[in-house]
C-alpha cells in the first residue's frame, strides 16, 4: 500500500492510501453525495478540474462497464473515497474501477475520513486541494495547491468539448433536428432526446450562433459543463444570437447559467455547491417537487418573487431548490427559451425531471406550427401563492 | 397544500400484541403518529390491546382504549368516540385488516368515518396478489409468473405449468405466514393445504421460483400532490427464499449501478402510483436475477412496516411521523426535515455510512421446530448497527445480537472441511455468516462461498477481508497502533482481538493496550444528508474514523442502557421502562442519553432521548460511549436496571471500571440473582422458599431431589424468560436434563427447587428507596405455579387473595427489598400453598409486568424508579406528583376495574421438519412473544376481553372438547358442567367422559388420536369443535397421554380454536363465556379509568359504556 495525502488550501491535511493512479494532482475540492453512479460522475465533463470526494463510503462495488460512461473519458482532477472495493460484483462489470482509474491516470486517495472532509468543505466552502501519492510532503503539496488556478474565473468548457461535430440520430422517426452546444455534454442527453424523435447535431463549445443555426435546426440545446459561467463570454454571445433568431432554446446546468448571462442576469459561486442525486426542486408552475440530480458550483442570481425584465422580455424563476432557495430554472415569457440548473438527463440520478425534454419538444412543436395556441402560452408562476409556506 | 380542515378527530388502530412478524416497530410508528396528530390539535382516539407499549400511555392519545383488536370492539369505540377519520396504515396488517372489515361491514359508513392514509381499493390492489401482478405488468415491469389458486388441485396444475420449485403464498397473512417453497407435488399438496387454511380468504398464490435471486426493498412515500420520494434502499445478504424479516440486510443497496437502481426506483414509483396509495409510506420488494439483471417486483405493503421502521432508523427520516402528516393533508415540501431543521422532507436521504440488520431467533424455545429459514418469518427480534463501512457495521451487528457468539472467532472453531462447510451453506439457517467465514478460512474461494450461500460475491469478499484482517492480527509479531486501528476499522471488537491474541489477557488486556496506543472510536451523526447540512439531532454511532461530532453539554447526563434485540423473555416491556426513564430524567433536569441497538423500538427514535447512541450493548461499546459523554460534560451515571438482563449483566463490570451505576447496586443485583447469596437473604429475612439446592452434576442433583422430593423444577442460574427450565418428575428425566445442559459448571450450576404443585402464583412489582416501600401492584396468576410467569395470564388486583394475604406480601416484599438493597424497582414472585407464602425469586430490576401494572393502576413505576436511581425518595416523589400522595397499588379501591394480562404464543409459526405444528403446551420456560390486557369492572368480562384480544373471541355456544389429566379431573367437573348448563355440547375422551357422566354431565365420547379414524384430531380439523380443553401430564417426548395431547393441541392451533391447557384457565374461561352471554360488554378509555382511580370512585358516566352494573 502506498501512502497518500490530501491537503486543502487552508492547510488541513488528511492521510490515507493511494487509490487509482500514483502521482500528484491539484484541483477544486468538492463533495458528491450520490450513493450510486460513480462511473457516470467520473466521466461527467462538469467535474473537470475538481477533486471529487464521494460521501458514500463504498466505491467501486459494481466495477466499470462499457455502457455507463457519460463521455469519452474520466474528467475529475482527483478522486477521494473511503473504502474502495477489492473486486467488482455486477453482471455488467467488465473491469475494476481501480484499474480504470490507473488506466486513465486519475490520482486518488482512499481510507480518509471523508465525512470530516465533507463537513470541512460544507463549513468553509469548496476550495483548492491537492492529492499526492508521489512522495510530496504536505508542505510541498500545499505550496502547489496555493499556486493552482482557482475555479472562479476558470474557462473549462473548451477543454472538455468534442472538437469535431457529430450527430446523434433520432430513435425511430426523426421529428426534430437540434443543434447542441457541447460545453461538456453527457451521453445521456442526446440519448434522451433521441428517444423522443430528436436528432442532435453536437457542436463544439466555441460554436457561434451562426454555426448553431446554420443547418436550420428546430431548436438549440445548451449542455452542462465545467467552470465559471462568467468566463464563457463566447457561449453567451452565441446564445444571444439564438435568442435573436427566436429559435426554441433549452439549457441545462451550465447552459442555464449561460442563458441567465445572455439575459443579463448575474451568476455567483455557491459556498460548496450542489452535487448529489437527492436534491428537491419545486416546479413552481405545477407545484410538484422533483427529486433531481445536481452538479453545480455556480448559480444564477434572479429574484424569486417576480418576473424580471431583460433585453429578451420577461423571465421568471420556474424552479427553485427547496433546500436553500437557489434558482434552479428559468423560463422566458416572451421568447421560446427555458433552462434548468439540474440534470433531467440524470445519469447518475433519478429520472423525475426527464419530462423536461418533452417540454422542449413541445416548444419546438409550437414554433413549427407557428400556432402559439397549439402548446398554449407558457403557464406562469403564480407569485402570490407559489411561495414556500414558512 | 396545508392540512385538511375537514378532520378534527382521528382514530388510530395499533397492532396489538407482539407477534412474530408484527412487533415493537408498530409501537414506534404508532407512537409517532399519535404524537404528530395530537400536536396538530386533533383529537386522537387509539385502540390497542397491548399494554406494554408507549403508544398506550395515556398522554400519547386523548382517549386510549386497551381493548381487543376485533371489528366488534373497534366498532364499540367508534360508536362511543365518533371520530371523523380512521388511520389504519400504522398498525401493521392487524390494523389494516380491521379497517377493511369495518369498511366492508358498513361500520365506517354508518358512523361517517373516512379512512385516511390509504383507501380500501388501494389496499386490495396492493395485497391481492393477482391484481398486484396485473398492475406491475401494466406499467411495463415484470413479475414472477403465477396464479391465485383456491384449491389444492388448482395449485398442482399451476405448478405443472410454471415448473418446480414453486412458491406458495397465502393471501392476506402477515409475516409471510404459511409461505414456503415446494420442490415436488407431495410437498405442494401439503403446503397448499396449510396455506389455504391460513388465508382468511382461502386463496394461495402459486408462483415461479426466484429462489437465489438478489433481493431488494425500497421504502417510498407519496403525498397528495403526487410527490414521491424513496427513503431508503435495502439489500438482503440472504438471497430470495429467506423472508426479509429473517434475512441479514444492508442499507443502502451495495451492489447496484446507478442505472439498475434508477430502474428499480422508476418501477417502484410507478407501482405506488398505479396501486393508488394516495398518501403515506409503502414498501416494495424486488428480486434481481444475478446472472442477467432481470428485475421482478415481488410484493408491496401499502402501509408502514417493519422495514419502514428499519429504514427510519437507518436514515433518520421518520417515515411514520411523516406518513401521519401526509394523511391529514400536508405535502412533503411543507414538512420540515427535523434533522437539519432547514431543509424540507421532500428529498431522498443519502447515507455516508452502512447499516446492517441481523435477525434474532428463538429456536431453542421450540424444540423440534424446523430451523431452516424460509419465506415464513421465524425471527423474534432484530438488531441494527451502523459503521462507516460494511465490515464495521457487520461486526457491531453480530455482537449486538447477544447470542452465544459475539462475532467471528469468539466461539468454538468450526472443524468442518471446506467441502462440508460449503454444503452447509446451501441451507439457509441462522448464523450462516459464521459458516461463510469458516469456509473461507478452510480454503474455499469467494466464488464457491457465494455460489453455495447465494450471498453476493461482494459481501463474501467483505467477509474475506475481515478474515484477512483477523489473520494479520493473529500473526503480527506485536500489535501496533496502526494494526489495531485497522482491526477496529474492520469491526473487530476487543473480545475478538483477544480471541486472536491469547497473550493479551482477554478483552481487558486488549482495551488497556488499545487505549495506551490511542486507538479510540469517534462518534458520527445520522443526518439524512451525508453531511451536506448541519444536523440538529444528536443521533450518533461509533466509528474508528478521525473526527468526532459529539457536542459539549452543560447539564449532567444519565445514560440509560436499553434491552437490545427483542427475544422471548426480553421484549418491548423493557423498552417501555427505558423510555419512561428518559422522560422522568428529563423532567428532573438531566440529559437523558439512550444506548441501544434495536431498531424496532421507541427508545431508538432520535426524538426520545436528548442523545441517542445506536450501539451494541456490550461492555466495550458501552464503556466507550460513557467515555465520549464524559468528554462532553458531567455524567451522573448509568442506569442498568430497566432494560432487562442485557444491561444488568454489564452493571458490575461498568462499576469496576469506575462508572457510577445508578439505582440498585450491582452487588445487590448479584445477591438476588445468585442462589447461594439469595439463600442468605431468605435466611436473614426469615422468609420461606421451596426446598432447593444447587448441583453441578447429576449425582448431586439426584441427591437434592431425593432430599426435597419430586417433582422438582430445574433450571440454569442467571436466566431470563425461564430459558432451559423444566419440571422433572423422576430421576431418568433429571439425568437427561443435566446431560443436555452442556454449560453446567461450578460457575454456572443448575438450580434444583421443590416444585409446588397446585400453588397460587403471585407476582409483585414494587419500588424501594432504602426506607419506604411502594407496592406497585400485586398480580395473581390464573394458571398455577409451574407455568412461566411470562406465559401465565394474571389478574390485577388479585382476584382470590384476602387482605391478610396482601399484608403478608407487603411485609415480605419490604423485608426482601431492604435486605437486598434495592433502590428502585423490584419484582418478587411468590407462591401460596397450604396458606404458606413462599418466595420463588426476587429480581431487583424492572420486570416484564411494569407497563401492565402502570396501565392498570395509573402509576408510572418506571418513571419513579428512574428518579429513585438519581437519589430521590418515595416521599419526595409523592410530593412531586410522580407517585400518588398516599396509598399504593395494594390498596386499590374496592370497585377498581380488573385488569387481566394474557400471553400471546407463537406456536402456529413453527413447524417441525416434517411440516407438523410444534407442541403448544405451557411450562416453566417462557414461550410467549407478547401480551394483551383486558380491562373491565368484573373478572369474567376482563378475562373474556383478554381472550378476545388473543384469539379473536371465545365462543358463547357450540362444542367443547375436554380431555383431562387424572389429577385435574376432580377440579374440572364444575366448570365443564357449567359449560354444559350454558348449552355447550361436550365431547370428551373416554376416561374424562366417565368422570363427567358420573357427575351428571352428558357427553359424547370421542377417540384419542391414537384411536384411529373418527378421532378428536379429525373432528377439530373438520371444524366441529369450538373450544379445546386439554390439560397435559408428563414431560415432552413421553408417549401415551402426552403425545395424544400434542396432536390435539396442535390441531387446535392450526384451526385457530381456543385451546385451554389448565383447569384454572378453564374456570376463567367459563366466567368469560358467562360474561359474554350476558352481552352488553362495553369499552372505556384508560384516561377515564385513571381519572376514576385518582378520584377513588368508579361511579357516574365513567363506567364501561354499556356494561350492565
Amino acid at each position: 500500500m502506498t501512502d497518500a495525502i490530501l491537503v486543502l488550501e487552508d492547510g488541513r491535511t488528511f492521510r490515507g492510501e493511494a487509490y487509482g493512479a500514483v502521482g500528484t494532482t491539484v484541483g477544486e475540492a468538492v463533495f458528491a453525495t450520490g450513493m450510486t453512479g460513480y462511473q457516470e460522475t467520473l466521466t461527467d465533463p462538469s467535474y473537470a478540474g475538481q477533486i471529487v470526494t464521494m460521501t458514500a463510503p463504498h466505491i467501486g462495488n459494481t466495477g466499470v462497464n462499457g455502457e455507463d460512461d457519460e463521455s469519452r473519458r474520466m474528467w475529475v482532477a482527483g478522486f477521494v473515497v473511503r473504502d474502495p472495493a477489492r473486486r467488482p460484483a455486477n453482471w455488467r462489470a467488465t473491469g475494476s474501477l481501480d484499474d480504470e482509474l490507473v488506466a486513465q491516470g486519475v490520482v486518488g486517495i482512499s481510507g480518509i475520513d471523508t465525512r470530516a472532509l465533507t463537513r470541512h468543505l460544507r463549513e468553509r466552502g469548496a476550495m483548492r486541494a491537492g492529492i499526492s501519492s508521489g512522495g510530496l510532503s504536505a508542505e510541498e503539496l500545499l505550496t502547489r495547491v496555493r499556486a493552482a488556478e482557482s475555479m472562479t474565473g476558470a474557462d473549462l468548457a473548451p477543454a472538455v468539448t468534442a472538437n469535431d461535430p457529430y450527430v446523434v440520430p433520432a430513435v425511430g422517426e426523426r421529428r426534430f433536428t437540434i443543434a447542441a452546444l457541447d460545453l461538456g455534454i453527457k451521453t445521456a442527453t442526446p440519448k434522451a432526446l433521441a428517444a423522443l424523435g430528436v436528432e442532435t447535431h453536437v457542436l463544439p463549445a466555441t460554436a457561434t450562433a451562426e454555426d448553431l443555426l446554420a443547418a436550420g435546426p428546430d431548436g438549440v440545446f445548451l449542455s452542462n459543463g465545467p467552470g465559471d459561467p462568467a468566463a464563457a463570454d463566447y457561449a453567451v454571445e452565441a446564445v444571444r444570437g439564438v435568442l435573436d433568431a427566436g429559435r426554441p432554446l433549452f439549457g441545462i446546468c451550465f447552459g442555464n447559467q449561460i442563458l441567465g448571462r445572455a439575459l443579463d442576469l448575474g451568476t455567483y459561486k455557491l459556498r460548496f455547491g450542489h452535487r448529489g442525486l437527492n436534491q428537491p426542486v419545486l416546479d413552481r408552475v405545477s407545484g410538484t417537487v422533483r427529486v433531481t440530480s445536481h452538479n453545480h458550483g455556480f448559480a444564477v442570481d434572479a429574484p424569486l418573487d417576480r418576473p424580471t425584465d431583460t433585453p429578451y422580455g420577461r423571465v421568471e424563476v420556474s424552479h427553485v431548490g427547496l433546500n436553500d432557495d437557489v434558482v434552479e430554472g428559468l423560463r422566458c415569457l416572451d421568447v421560446p427559451a427555458f433552462s434548468v440548473q439540474f440534470h433531467p438527463e440524470a445519469a447518475a440520478g433519478p429520472h423525475d425531471a426527464a419530462p423536461l425534454f418533452g417540454r422542449f419538444v413541445d416548444l419546438m412543436e409550437t414554433a413549427r406550427t407557428g400556432d402559439a395556441q397549439a402548446g398554449g402560452p407558457p403557464p406562469q408562476v403564480e407569485h402570490s401563492t407559489a411561495e414556500k409556506s414558512a | 397544500m396545508p392540512r385538511r380542515t375537514d378532520i378534527h378527530h382521528v382514530m388510530v388502530i395499533g397492532s396489538g400484541p407482539i407477534l412474530i412478524g408484527q412487533a415493537a416497530e408498530f409501537d414506534y410508528s404508532g407512537t409517532q403518529a399519535c404524537r404528530v396528530l395530537k400536536a396538530e390539535g386533533l383529537r386522537v382516539s387509539l385502540v390497542n390491546s397491548n399494554p406494554a407499549t408507549i403508544m398506550t400511555d395515556p398522554e400519547i392519545a386523548d382517549a386510549t382504549y386497551v381493548e381487543p383488536l376485533t371489528p366488534e370492539f373497534v366498532e364499540k369505540v367508534i360508536a362511543k368516540e365518533r371520530p371523523d377519520a380512521l388511520l389504519a396504515t400504522l398498525g401493521g396488517q392487524t390494523a389494516l385488516n380491521i379497517a377493511i372489515g369495518l369498511y366492508e361491514n358498513g361500520v365506517l359508513e354508518k358512523y361517517g368515518v373516512r379512512l385516511i392514509g390509504a383507501d380500501v381499493d388501494a389496499i386490495n390492489r396492493g395485497e391481492d396478489r393477482q391484481q398486484f401482478k396485473d398492475i406491475v405488468r401494466s406499467i411495463g415491469a415484470d413479475a414472477p409468473r403465477s396464479r391465485v389458486c383456491s384449491t389444492v388441485e388448482e395449485a398442482l396444475e399451476t405448478a405443472a405449468e410454471v415448473g418446480y420449485p414453486v412458491v406458495i403464498r397465502p393471501s392476506f397473512t402477515m409475516g409471510g405466514l404459511g409461505s414456503g417453497f415446494a420442490t415436488d407435488e407431495a410437498m405442494l399438496r401439503r403446503m397448499a393445504g396449510h396455506g389455504l387454511a391460513d388465508s382468511p380468504v382461502s386463496t394461495v398464490l402459486i408462483e415461479e421460483s426466484v429462489l437465489g435471486w438478489k433481493e431488494y426493498e425500497l421504502e417510498l412515500m407519496r403525498d397528495r400532490s403526487d410527490n414521491v420520494v424513496v427513503i431508503c434502499s435495502i439489500e438482503n445478504v440472504d438471497a430470495m427464499g429467506v423472508h426479509t424479516g429473517d434475512s441479514v440486510t444492508v442499507a443502502p443497496a451495495m451492489t447496484l449501478t446507478d442505472r439498475e437502481y434508477q430502474r428499480m426506483r422508476d418501477v417502484g414509483i410507478a407501482v405506488l402510483r398505479e396501486v393508488g396509495v394516495d398518501t403515506g409510506g409503502c414498501n416494495i420488494q424486488f428480486a434481481v436475477n444475478p446472472a442477467d439483471g432481470r428485475l421482478v417486483v415481488i410484493e408491496m405493503n401499502p402501509r408502514v412496516s417493519r422495514s419502514s421502521a428499519l429504514a427510519s432508523k437507518a436514515t433518520g427520516f421518520p417515515i411514520a411521523k411523516i406518513a401521519a402528516k401526509l394523511a391529514i393533508g400536508y405535502t412533503l415540501d411543507e414538512i420540515p426535515n427535523d434533522v437539519t431543521g432547514v431543509t424540507p422532507a421532500a428529498f431522498e436521504p443519502t447515507l455516508d455510512y452502512v447499516v446492517v440488520k441481523i435477525p434474532r431467533f428463538a429456536f431453542e424455545k421450540f424444540p423440534g421446530a424446523d430451523p431452516r429459514l424460509t419465506t415464513t418469518m421465524k425471527s423474534v427480534g432484530e438488531v441494527m448497527a451502523m459503521g462507516r463501512n460494511f465490515p464495521e457495521a457487520l461486526g457491531k451487528a453480530m455482537r449486538s445480537t447477544e447470542t452465544k457468539v459475539a462475532g467471528f472467532w469468539t466461539g468454538a472453531d468450526d472443524q468442518r472441511s471446506a467441502e462440508e462447510l460449503l454444503e452447509a451453506l446451501r441451507t439457509p439457517v441462522d448464523g450462516r455468516l459464521y459458516v461463510a467465514e469458516a469456509a473461507l478460512r478452510a480454503g474455499a474461494t469467494v466464488e464457491q462461498v457465494a455460489g453455495a450461500s447465494g450471498f453476493d460475491p461482494w459481501f463474501v469478499d467483505q467477509i474475506a477481508l475481515v478474515g484477512e484482517v483477523g489473520a494479520e492480527v493473529r500473526d503480527a509479531p506485536s500489535l501496533t497502533a496502526e494494526l489495531l486501528r485497522r482491526a477496529k476499522r474492520h469491526g473487530l471488537s476487543d473480545r475478538q482481538i483477544a480471541a486472536l491474541r491469547s497473550e493479551l489477557a482477554g478483552e481487558d488486556g486488549v482495551r488497556t493496550l488499545r487505549r495506551r496506543l490511542g486507538v479510540r472510536p469517534v462518534y458520527k451523526t445520522v443526518d439524512t444528508c451525508a453531511a451536506e447540512f448541519a444536523a440538529r439531532t444528536p443521533y450518533h454511532y461509533s466509528s474508528y474514523d478521525e473526527e468526532t461530532e459529539v457536542e459539549p453539554r452543560e447539564k449532567p447526563a444519565v445514560l440509560i442502557l436499553g434491552s437490545g434485540p427483542n427475544r422471548i423473555g426480553q421484549g418491548i416491556e423493557f423498552d417501555y421502562s427505558c423510555v419512561h426513564a428518559v422522560m422522568a430524567l428529563q423532567d428532573a433536569g438531566y440529559e437523558a442519553v439512550m444506548v441501544n441497538c434495536n431498531p424496532e423500538t421507541v427508545s431508538t427514535d432520535y426524538d426520545t432521548a436528548d442523545r441517542l447512541y445506536f450501539e451494541p450493548l456490550t461492555f466495550e461499546d458501552v464503556l466507550e460511549v460513557v467515555e465520549a459523554e464524559r468528554a462532553a460534560g458531567p455524567v451522573a451515571g448509568v442506569i442498568c436496571t430497566l432494560g432487562g438482563q442485557t444491561p444488568l449483566g454489564l452493571a458490575q463490570r461498568l462499576k469496576d471500571a469506575g462508572v457510577p451505576v445508578l439505582g440498585t447496586a450491582p452487588e445487590a443485583i448479584d445477591a438476588a440473582e445468585h442462589r447461594g447469596s439469595f439463600s442468605r437473604v431468605l435466611a436473614d429475612t426469615g422468609l420461606p422458599a421451596p426446598a432447593h439446592g444447587t448441583a453441578t452434576a447429576f449425582a448431586e442433583a439426584r441427591e437434592i431431589a431425593a432430599r426435597i422430593g419430586y417433582p422438582v423444577l430445574v433450571r440454569p442460574s442467571y436466566v431470563l424468560g425461564g430459558r432451559g427450565m423444566e419440571i422433572v418428575y423422576d430421576d431418568a428425566t433429571l439425568e437427561a436434563y443435566i446431560a443436555k445442559a452442556t454449560d453446567v459448571s461450578p460457575e454456572h450450576p443448575v438450580l434444583v427447587d421443590r416444585f409446588l404443585e397446585d400453588a397460587v402464583e403471585i407476582d409483585v412489582d414494587a419500588l424501594f428507596d432504602g426506607s419506604e416501600l411502594y407496592l406497585g401492584g400485586v398480580m395473581e396468576h390464573i394458571e398455577e405455579a409451574g407455568i412461566h410467569s411470562g406465559d401465565s395470564a394474571c389478574a390485577l388486583p388479585p382476584i382470590t387473595l384476602g387482605s391478610a394475604d396482601l399484608v403478608r406480601i407487603r411485609a415480605a416484599t419490604e423485608k426482601l427489598a431492604a435486605r437486598i438493597g434495592v433502590r428502585g424497582l423490584v419484582n418478587v414472585q411468590y407462591a401460596i400453598k397450604d396458606d404458606i407464602l413462599y418466595v420463588i425469586e426476587a429480581n431487583p430490576r424492572a420486570s416484564r409486568t411494569v407497563p401492565f401494572v402502570s396501565k392498570a393502576t395509573a402509576v408510572q413505576l418506571a418513571k419513579a424508579a428512574a428518579r429513585i436511581a438519581v437519589g430521590e425518595s418515595i416521599a419526595e416523589l409523592r410530593a412531586a406528583g410522580v407517585l400518588p400522595a398516599s396509598g399504593d397499588g395494594a390498596d386499590l379501591p374496592e370497585d377498581a376495574p380488573i385488569a387481566v394480562k394474557e400471553a400471546v404464543l407463537p406456536f402456529h409459526r413453527f413447524r417441525t421438519v416434517e411440516g407438523h405444528n410444534v407442541d403448544t403446551v405451557l411450562g416453566p420456560e417462557m414461550k410467549s412473544t407478547g401480551e394483551v390486557m383486558g380491562l373491565d369492572t368484573g373478572f369474567g368480562t376482563a378475562f373474556a376481553k383478554s381472550q378476545a384480544a388473543t384469539y379473536g373471541s371465545l365462543p358463547t355456544e357450540g362444542t367443547v372438547f375436554v380431555s383431562l389429566a387424572n389429577r385435574d379431573k376432580r377440579s374440572a367437573i364444575f366448570p365443564v358442567k357449567r359449560l354444559a348448563d350454558l348449552g355447550f355440547r361436550v365431547l370428551a375422551t373416554a376416561g374424562t367422559a366417565q368422570v363427567l357422566r358420573r357427575n351428571g354431565v352428558a357427553c359424547e365420547v370421542v377417540g384419542k388420536f391414537s384411536d384411529g379414524p373418527g378421532n378428536v384430531v379429525e373432528r377439530i380439523t373438520a371444524g366441529d369443535v369450538d373450544i379445546v380443553v386439554n390439560t397435559p401430564f408428563g414431560s415432552p417426548g413421553n408417549s401415551g397421554p402426552r403425545l395424544d395431547g400434542y396432536e390435539i393441541r396442535t390441531a387446535a392451533v392450526s384451526q385457530g380454536v381456543p385451546c385451554i391447557t389448565t383447569v384454572q384457565g378453564l374456570a376463567a374461561a367459563v366466567q368469560a363465556v358467562e360474561a359474554l352471554r350476558r352481552g352488553d360488554v362495553g369499552v372505556r378509555s384508560l384516561q377515564e379509568v385513571h381519572a376514576a382511580l385518582a378520584g377513588g370512585t368508579l361511579g357516574g358516566p365513567s363506567t364501561f359504556a354499556g356494561t350492565s352494573a
